[in-house]
């Protein structure tokens, strides 16, 4: 060969041609179901085409004209046609049930899964970690650990796109999506935005850090902001005076938000509602839409005040206010030490945190 | 290899005295006409100037992505040239190809009519389109939009600076034009047969005409409701779609995937009833299961009204309504297996020969058939999620459209080449250019498909150093097909003064544009013809030798 073609091209070729990949690294615990069904799925269209591609070669050689001169006319056949409209219907209902049940391992976060919060805006991937270690353009995990991210976008369409561990899921303003998923090989992974989101779309990309849990440890604690999303909330909570209403005394003018995370609450219309951050996120923007029985709706919003930074401190602090104990402190910190103070000395007596996470 | 063309002895051939094209001459009365081959033929230039328009987008494209880092084009101008493609092509190319050109020609000859229903409206459809293409190719000349073809919120409403209004605009009046087509042909289709011709006579080319006209009739209007609410979204703050107003950001997307999942249907199903005159015609059949065919080209229309959301598997709706509509994606599948079966059945005990429409039907049969199974990964579920918003949905998306709908469009422009211009287009060198374009398609988006698994991002200026091996299979491949498309615009215009007098009925087919002169004369046919045959009926065809087709008086 290399006598026919330039042997510069030829070693370019070499090389490309074997520096190219077919298959994305199976990083994940989904990656193989992922890939399974992928390859019924490639098999399926193999089989298909090569029934389309045999069918029309051996009729185009046996009936072509020097062969056949005479067409002989057929009107069709009910008995062939039923029949291949239910073997191509068989396989696409398997491929159905087989995408179904994958769609709900990939959209199922255990409930053992650590959360992160993500938020995206043009054009840089913000990644918040509860233990307050903050990234953009990059997410250290640890393998073996489910994962869950919460994100959020703030302005437009954005998708957050992992291939290595076959998730992906769009991150859009105004609501929470949630995407997990549990790394299994340590290493360093694509991390893209695929929804088309303005001019620099392609930059909005970055690396996912999978790590043993051990150097995970070291890396949480080398990067720590000193301050975890709780204790950040607590703060804004006190600055944005929400304790006037929310301070759990029998004539509070707003709900208790001590253990209100998880628990369900009755609005106003009967309604029956699980509390999670999506909901907290909605009453803190717009209170009127969710009316908690037994109270008046004379909560003002606080859209355009709080960055969905803000938000999820907030929201991560109500999700860690578990005990009635912890809301009082809390009350107390703020009448003696008021807005834009430092750490709160009720960090000590703050709920256990998950593993991972990492506080001062 | 065997052909059936029976040209008249080219020494005594003539060109009928009196056509269309020769009734009536000068700028104005093609411009004020109100016969539809006419107008078709208007159409017919027109789409193919926006078609090299967008064909010279995409060749920017590929150009860009020959190396990784985006160094040829900026991002933002990388951003507008693909959106620039999007727009053109789908909404100034695909949508009007098949139906306003070759349609617009031969559906009321078909049905045995003297025109369209409404022959304004029909030329007041193509001013629309002209009207909405020029203000596209204004928007694109002052300045661009970098929105992509899909217009998403918030992006387009409140964060980009380019002309998305006026694009939205032109979009909004290219629908009207699709609209008009399409009412013309429904009314056309239900009230002028000519006698005889009942619904089961009609060639399967007016089926799939009619399916989609009722999604263009039916469908359109939701995109026009949807621009508009974009529109006055960016220039009035009206709420609808911004979740600081209390909007639903996905409500738009809901809105435009009611109509652009249809749309796609809009494109392809004329292109399927080219394919089914031309397997039939060259294979000397009636098409294997007329009624299975003509029901699915139905099928296809309804349930594509009902799978949109699948385009948003992972944007956030509830896990349950993406099951439904998973498994409507899939039962929509079905309807196309049933076509492409029928089709490769239609050449069992032919007598085929091999002209260049029928090779076109075979390429478009062999990628219409992997574009068709790809769509099954992309409705499954589970897979879906990793292969959404990739490569692999723009290869999918290019093998139906480009590999199915552009051939589709090839073969019916060589197919019918004799029977709109009179004359033959030359055998050989179409036949090099169809294998051309089918091998330079391959190379073009298979390697995309690949790429598409291995996790890259589609509208991305610039992309990771490991993905260019594929990319550049991509960029060489579209070279050749660029060469392939070329082509025939070079011998099609050169055809037109030197190529071969082919007489009515070139290629021995049974329908009834077949058995009036070509070029047809203004009012198609003196009489109005009688339909005594099953479409199809190649032995009608023999027992009739020469002798005129029966009409009325």
């Amino acid at each position: 060969m290399q006598h026919f073609i330039s042997p510069v091209l030829w070693q370019f070729l070499i090389h490309w041609l074997t520096n190219f990949a077919i298959f994305p690294p199976e990083a994940s615990t989904i990656a193989p179901y992922a890939d399974a069904l992928y390859f019924f799925l490639v098999f399926i269209s193999i089989v298909g085409l090569a029934a389309v591609a045999l069918l029309v070669v051996t009729f185009s050689i046996r009936y072509r004209k020097e062969v056949s001169p005479h067409a002989t006319q057929i009107e069709g056949s009910t008995l062939l046609e039923a029949t291949w409209t239910i073997i191509p219907l068989i396989l696409f209902m398997i491929s159905f049930v087989w995408g179904a049940l994958l769609y709900f391992r990939i959209y199922s976060p255990p409930p053992n899964a650590m959360n992160i919060y993500v938020v995206g805006k043009q054009w840089m991937w913000k990644i918040e970690h509860p233990g307050g270690q903050h990234e953009i353009n990059a997410l250290h995990i640890p393998i073996d650990q489910p994962v869950q991210l919460t994100m959020i976008s703030q302005d437009v369409f954005h998708s957050f796109s992992i291939p290595a561990f076959r998730v992906k899921r769009e991150v859009i303003p105004g609501r929470y999506n949630t995407v997990w998923f549990e790394a299994t090989k340590p290493g360093v992974y694509h991390l893209f935005c695929t929804q088309y989101c303005g001019t620099l779309h392609s930059q909005m990309i970055g690396w996912v850090y999978a790590m043993t849990p051990q150097d995970y440890q070291a890396w949480a604690a080398g990067s720590t902001s000193g301050n975890s999303l709780a204790q950040n909330g607590e703060r804004l909570f006190a600055s944005l005076g929400c304790n006037s209403c929310h301070n759990s005394t029998p004539n509070a003018h707003g709900p208790n938000l001590g253990k209100v995370y998880g628990s369900r609450v009755q609005l106003t219309n009967g309604q029956f509602i699980t509390v999670d951050g999506a909901f907290l996120r909605d009453t803190i923007l717009n209170p009127t839409l969710h009316e908690v029985a037994g109270f008046a709706p004379i909560m003002p919003t606080y859209q355009g005040q709080v960055s969905e930074e803000g938000l999820i401190d907030l929201v991560e602090y109500i999700k860690r206010l578990d005990s009635q104990y912890r809301i009082e402190q809390t009350i107390e910190n703020s009448a003696q030490q008021p807005v834009q103070t430092g750490t709160s000395p009720s960090g000590t007596s703050a709920p256990e945190l998950a593993p991972g996470m990492v506080k001062q | 290899m065997s052909t059936i063309v029976s040209l008249p002895d080219q020494s005594t051939a003539r060109l009928p005295k009196v056509s269309y094209l020769n009734k009536e001459y000068g700028l104005k009365s093609w411009l004020l006409t109100g016969d539809h081959k006419r107008i078709a033929m208007l159409y017919l230039i027109s789409i193919t100037f926006f078609f090299f328009i967008g064909g010279a987008m995409a060749a920017l494209i590929r150009m860009e992505l020959l190396t990784p880092p985006s160094d040829l084009l900026a991002a933002d101008t990388y951003n507008k040239v693909f959106t620039a493609h999007g727009l053109i092509m789908v909404f100034f190319f695909l949508v009007p190809s098949v139906p306003a050109t070759i349609g617009n020609f031969l559906i009321p000859i078909m049905v045995g009519a003297k025109d369209l229903a409404f022959p304004k409206i029909n030329l007041l459809s193509w001013y629309l389109y002209i009207a909405a293409g020029t203000l596209m190719i204004c928007v694109l000349t002052f300045g661009g939009v970098d929105t992509g073809w899909t217009f998403t919120t918030p992006l387009s409403t409140h964060y980009l600076n380019t002309n998305v209004v006026s694009a939205g605009l032109a979009v909004f009046i290219a629908g009207f034009s699709s609209i008009f087509t399409g009412l013309n042909f429904i009314v056309t289709i239900h009230r002028m047969r000519a006698p005889g011709m009942t619904w089961f006579r009609l060639p399967l080319f007016v089926w799939s005409h009619y399916a989609a006209s009722i999604l263009m009739v039916l469908g359109t209007p939701v995109l026009a409701i949807t621009l508009v609410l974009v529109v006055l979204e960016r220039t009035i703050g009206i709420g609808v779609f911004d979740p600081t107003k209390g909007g639903d950001p996905l409500l738009f997307q809901h809105l435009f995937w009611f109509y652009s999942h249809p749309a796609v249907y809009i494109m392809i199903l004329p292109g399927m009833g080219v394919i089914s005159e031309v397997i039939s015609t060259f294979s000397r059949k009636r098409v294997f299961g007329y009624t299975a065919v003509a029901f699915s080209s139905v099928a296809i229309a309804v349930f594509g009204f009902f799978v949109w959301a699948h385009h948003m598997f992972i944007m956030g709706i509830s896990n349950y309504s993406a099951l439904v509509f998973s498994l409507l994606t899939m039962l929509v599948a079905v309807p196309s297996a049933i076509k492409i079966f029928n089709w490769s059945a239609t050449l069992y005990k032919g007598s085929i020969t091999f002209e260049t429409p029928m090779l076109y039907a075979f390429g478009f049969l062999g990628l219409f058939t992997i574009g068709g199974l790809t769509g099954v990964f992309l409705g499954t579920l589970g897979m879906d999620i990793h292969l959404t918003e990739t490569y692999f949905i723009v290869a999918h998306f290019h093998f139906v459209m480009v590999g199915g709908m552009l051939m589709a469009f090839l073969a019916g422009v060589h197919f019918w080449w004799p029977k709109m211009t009179g004359r033959m287009y030359p055998e050989s060198v179409s036949k090099l250019a169809a294998v051309i374009t089918f091998v330079g398609f391959v190379l073009t988006f298979f390697p995309q498909f690949v790429l598409g698994y291995l996790g890259m991002p589609r509208r991305y200026a610039a992309y990771p150093p490991e993905f260019q091996v594929l990319n550049v299979f991509s960029s060489a491949g579209a070279t050749v097909l660029g060469v392939g498309y070329l082509l025939p615009m070079l011998y099609l215009t050169w055809s037109l003064k030197y190529g071969k007098i082919a007489g009515p009925n070139p290629w021995q087919a049974t329908g009834l544009e077949w058995q009036i002169q070509s070029p047809p004369l203004t009012e198609n046919f003196e009489e109005t013809p009688i339909v005594t045959h099953e479409a199809y009926d190649y032995e009608w065809l023999e027992s009739r030798k020469g002798s005129e087709v029966p009409t009325v008086g």
